[in-house]
């Protein structure tokens, strides 16, 4: 949103009672609203944008966007009288802003008649259609066993040094669904974002010729961190008019979560709210919610909006307050292992804790195939076999397992590094990621595949063992 | 209407001034576009409200009114097969009025103002009703005939009464009260945060299973019908997708379920799935029998704090018919987590992970809710509410507050284990850590012959099934054995055992895969007929005794381990032909067994 202290009409305060942060008190002003939107002008001249956090009669309490230092008491507030509202278009497209949505791409600033309130309106759930329609990611481990729908919220949990950056790009040049060819746009807002780590989505967008059908939002590790409460805010504004109002399919990336979260225990600490676990505001379960629930698909419109929302696991404690309200509200979640980081694996994903919930309505007969729903439950069942039997060995030796717990620990090495482990640019069909789930499952006989239904067994597991003999 | 101005707003709480007898409950509406809020504290001269709607853009100075009116349920036909929000507006309406993401201030009914409901009496002219008494019916779907009731706290004699067809406003009867006469409506308002009453002493003994189809639940921790059940778990752990099982395959007549606080997409797999899917025992699409309440988890915290009671009520009203009700909360934590949040901005003093100390009261009371009872009126009647609640423990750690205190005031604790949930293995009950005071205390007879209810569920059973609870008794044994042998096995190996200790492993195994495993989303198995629970249960201990007796005659493992009919004895419970297929499956083990028998020239 671009505020220039000059055009905006409002009415002009000078001087605050106390600066305590990023936060603003004053006082004695009459017909404050709760929510609106305000610009401040400190004497060192540069314009800050901010929010009424509080109302009272007496005083109102302001939540500054932006750089804190070199805000004075001498500074001047002009009170807008309206909620945080940014202009949408798609001229946004193939655009490049910074977290309050001004143009860092050189070109004008976004004109339009239309203008939406960035906390945006819930989503009525009798108006919501059941996403149903999947998503090929062309990576294995995904699309066999945590495949994403259109509408889905699926997040990655990853931890610092590990390549979830890879991985979602990977997923921005690969993503398709089979047989669809509409629309599509990617809408991507870094919060807190390292240079380096912004530069090269920016880089592999632009190889992949995404660029031109992206929407990129940049608050970056040196921009204010207060800023980051807003950021995914405008994203998902625009993904929503992208999405809803225009008819595009639109995947928005908002990373990475664990920022934003920081900003709102900031926030939160400075108001001298009562502190819930790690220190995170109480409320933080709501707040996470009026983000993570703008995904999904509504009747009457022709778009979808999916979220892949990264946060890295501060300590790559999957309980620490952040992933477990993120997992919480979204539809699963993928988690990145460092284990299997250190054993050279990519991509790194850990399948026995992650999840897709809306994997069953965007899988089976005349979606992907009929057998992937029992495939990928044999998968799940016979992986975490394999391990119980690696762990085991660990302890009595490979010698002292039985005959059954060795070959479940070949068949989770053979899992691990042909169907976990897959290049950077190899996009595998959906086809190719179950015709090889089967051929590593022949590892096991057929009366292992208690998952599976015997006609199953019959149609797709002897099939598999004879191009595995072949092939040798 | 009486008005006065806000003072000050810090989220959904507005503190207002200017109205003198304004009372605690008391519904105001709040500003230009007058959104709908409750006075939650009153104080000499400001009262504090919290507000249903986003409070974006009021200031202070702006209008605040109180109605006179408490927050109330709209009770008559109409209910069945709709959605409403946590203050009862019906989404359809907001849909139509508003498009599909909501608006603010919209005002609309919780009971369709249009319908003409077919009003059947069942007193006339001359009769002395009271309040509870059944004056008449109306077919709200189908599946349930609706009764409609003279509401509490009124009697008197009928003057008019009259068969035909009536909206809800229309008058359907007139009664001569103490007060003068008074018109009888199809419907009845009623405050969400009082229960409603029953005859006094009214409350019944726990007697009668609910019938899930769950095997899981129904043979190892039942709830009883009006009992109360905690199912905790960390995200991913199948909360959802196990109440979903339960509105969907209970045996109750009426299933209420609350999505409070929790994803939108799950209230539109509901939406989507219910109405296609068959109620086993009426036939009639499982949606008719259904009331859904949506708070999504971005919508307006503090009405999800009155979702849930906006729930009980409902389920209380069809009680109060005589029907057995199965509410279902999803989930309670986060109704929990919106009183705290509440609590905080009034800053009031907390006590445990920022909750008030107050917490525990409230969730008593919504507990307390439960119960199976003899309903208030004529013709007697007993009806039943069955509360299932989900909590959602930060960390999936279950020594939290929502967690202990919810436990502390439910009967039964379905725990799910994440590590179940990691090998998909689902429902991820643990069959360890669950209990249920219900049958809990059938396994050992001591404990049975002191409480009473227990006794009467397992009576219950014995009439069908006689030999039941000792299979469930034996079952439940070798589950736990074949942990503690597990845990050894993790030290030196399975191979090390000796073969009747693997034996127990492998019937272990058959049990978790065969009977404790069921898929929600299988056409067969999603619903488990009670008498089919119990015959598989038998097949697979039958199996274990069989077995048993040829390792004692020094027959190895491994010949058993690699029978075909092992695998047969997992798959069976998906079999289309359902008991038949079974019992052909008894007669293979049967079969091989012998077979083996004899190669080691045995007699079995």
């Amino acid at each position: 949103m671009v505020l220039d202290f000059r055009d905006i009409h409002g009415k002009i305060y000078r001087g605050v009672k106390e600066i305590r942060g990023s936060l603003l008190i004053l006082e004695g002003i009459p017909g404050v609203k709760y929510d609106e939107v305000v610009l401040i002008r400190a004497p060192d001249g540069v314009d800050r944008l901010g929010r009424v956090l509080e109302v009272g009669e007496d005083s109102v309490v302001i939540q500054v966007f932006g750089d804190e230092m070199g805000l004075q008491i001498d500074s001047v507030v002009k009170f807008t009288g309206a909620t945080f509202e940014i202009p949408v278009s798609d001229d946004a497209l193939g655009r490049m802003f910074n977290g309050r949505f001004e143009p860092i791409d050189g070109m004008p600033p976004i004109h339009s008649s239309e203008l939406r309130d960035i906390n945006g309106s819930p989503i009525n759930p009798r108006a919501r259609i059941h996403p149903n329609d999947f998503i090929q990611t062309g990576i294995s481990a995904i699309d066999g066993m945590l495949s994403l729908v259109r509408g889905q919220k699926l997040p990655i949990f990853s931890e610092s040094g590990l390549p979830h950056n890879r991985i979602i790009a990977q997923i921005a040049r690969q993503a398709t669904v089979p047989g669809k060819e509409e629309e599509f746009a990617l809408v991507f807002a870094a919060m807190g974002l390292k240079n380096d780590e912004a530069r090269y989505f920016i880089e592999q967008f632009r190889e992949s010729g995404a660029i031109e059908r992206s929407v990129i939002i940049l608050n970056l590790a040196d921009d204010p961190a207060i800023e980051r409460l807003i950021t995914p805010r405008i994203a998902l504004t625009i993904a929503e008019y992208l999405a809803f109002e225009l008819g595009y399919h639109v995947l928005t990336i908002l990373s990475d979560m664990t920022n934003y979260c920081e900003a709102l225990r900031e926030i939160s600490a400075a108001r001298g709210e009562v502190p819930g676990r790690g220190g995170y505001p109480g409320y933080m379960y709501s707040d996470l919610a009026t983000i993570y629930e703008r995904a999904g698909i509504v009747t009457g419109r022709k778009g979808s909006l999916t979220q892949m929302p990264v946060l890295t696991m501060p300590g790559g404690d999957k309980r620490h307050p952040i992933p477990d309200l993120t997992g919480y509200i979204t539809e699963g979640q993928i988690i990145l292992d460092k284990d299997l980081d250190s054993r050279g694996i990519y991509p790194p994903i850990n399948v026995l804790p992650s999840l897709s919930r809306l994997m069953r309505s965007g899988i089976g007969k005349g979606k992907t195939r009929e057998d992937h729903r029992e495939v990928s439950d044999q998968l799940y069942d016979a992986y975490s076999r394999g391990l119980r039997a690696r762990d085991l060995a660990r302890i009595v030796g490979e010698m002292g397992l039985s005959d059954r717990e060795r070959l479940y620990l070949r068949f989770a090495d053979v899992f691990e590094n042909r169907f976990l482990r897959q290049g950077e640019y190899e996009n595998r069909s959906i086809d190719e990621t179950l015709d090889l789930a089967w051929e590593i499952l022949t590892i096991l006989p057929p009366e292992e595949l208690v998952r599976v239904k015997e006609e199953t067994i019959d149609k797709y597991y002897y099939p598999a063992l004879s191009r595995v003999e072949v092939k040798g | 209407m009486r008005v006065g101005k806000i003072e000050k707003i810090s989220g959904s709480v507005v503190v207002g001034k200017g109205i003198d007898d304004v009372e605690v409950g008391e519904v105001v509406e709040v500003g230009e576009d007058r959104l709908i809020g409750e006075v939650i504290r009153v104080a000499e001269e400001r009262f504090i409200a919290q507000v249903y709607e986003p409070t974006s853009g009021l200031k202070p100075g702006d209008v605040i009114s109180a109605t006179g009116k408490r927050l109330v349920a709209e009770l008559g036909p109409g209910l069945l097969s709709g959605i409403l929000d946590g203050i009862g507006r019906p989404l359809e309406d907001l849909l139509k009025l508003s498009g599909p993401f909501i608006s603010r201030g919209i005002k609309v009914n919780m009971l369709p103002r249009d319908i003409k409901w077919e009003f059947k009496p069942v007193v006339k002219v001359g009769d002395k009703v009271e309040g509870g008494d059944i004056i008449g019916t109306v077919e709200e779907t189908p599946s349930i005939t609706h009764k409609i009731m003279i509401p509490p706290g009124l009697s008197g004699v009928i003057t008019h009464i009259e068969e035909g067809r009536y909206t809800i406003e229309e008058p359907i009867a007139r009664l001569n009260t103490n007060g003068g006469e008074k018109e009888i409506f199809m419907y009845q308002e009623w405050p969400v945060r009082v229960p409603r009453p029953f005859m006094e002493g009214g409350r019944l003994p726990l007697s009668e299973p609910l019938i899930t189809g769950q095997r899981v639940i129904d043979v190892f921790f039942p709830v009883a019908k009006g009992g109360a059940a905690c199912i905790p778990g960390g995200f991913g752990t199948g909360k959802t997708v196990m109440l979903h099982q339960l509105a969907k395959w209970s045996d109750t007549e009426i299933v209420v379920y609350i999505g409070c606080g929790e994803r939108g997409n799950e209230m539109a797999e509901v939406l989507t799935d219910f109405p296609e899917l068959v109620d086993p025992r009426t036939n009639r699409p499982l949606m008719e029998r259904t009331v859904l309440i949506a708070n999504t988890s971005n919508m307006p915290v503090s009405a999800r704090e009155a979702s849930i009671y906006m729930g009980i009520t409902i389920a209380e009203y069809y009680r109060d018919m005589g029907y057995d009700v199965a509410l279902m909360a999803d989930s309670t934590s986060r109704w929990a987590e919106a009183i705290r949040e509440i609590s905080g901005r009034l800053g009031e003093m907390p006590v445990e992970r920022g909750y008030p100390a107050y917490l525990p009261d409230r969730v008593a009371e919504f507990y307390e809710r439960a119960g199976r009872v003899k309903a208030l009126g004529r013709p007697e009647r007993e009806g039943s509410v069955t509360v299932i609640g989900a909590v959602s423990p930060p960390g999936g750690d279950f020594n939290e507050p929502v967690t202990i205190h919810t436990l502390r005031f439910t009967g039964v604790f379905w725990a799910l284990d994440p590590d179940l949930a990691y090998s998909r293995h689902f429902p991820a009950i643990n069959w360890l850590k669950s209990y249920s005071v219900y049958a809990d205390r059938l396994i050992s007879s001591f404990a049975y012959s002191v409480s009473g209810y227990a006794k009467e569920l397992e009576d219950w059973w014995t009439k069908k099934f006689k030999d039941f609870p000792q299979y469930r008794e034996r079952a439940l044994r070798i589950l736990s054995e074949a942990a503690e042998i597990e845990s050894i096995a993790r030290i030196i190996g399975e191979k090390a055992l000796p073969d009747d200790q693997r034996l127990v492993l492998l019937t272990a195994e058959l049990l978790k895969e065969g009977f404790l495993r069921q898929f929600a989303y299988d056409e067969v198995d999603s619903f488990c007929p009670p008498e089919k629970q119990v015959m598989i249960l038998e097949v697979i201990l039958d199996f274990h005794d069989k077995a048993s007796k040829l390792i004692m005659n020094n027959v190895p493992i491994e010949k058993i381990n690699g029978l075909p009919v092992v695998s047969k004895l997992m798959r069976m419970k998906y079999h289309p032909e359902g008991i038949t297929h079974i019992q052909e499956v008894n007669r293979e083990v049967i079969d091989s067994l012998s077979k083996l028998a004899e190669e080691y020239s045995l007699v079995i």
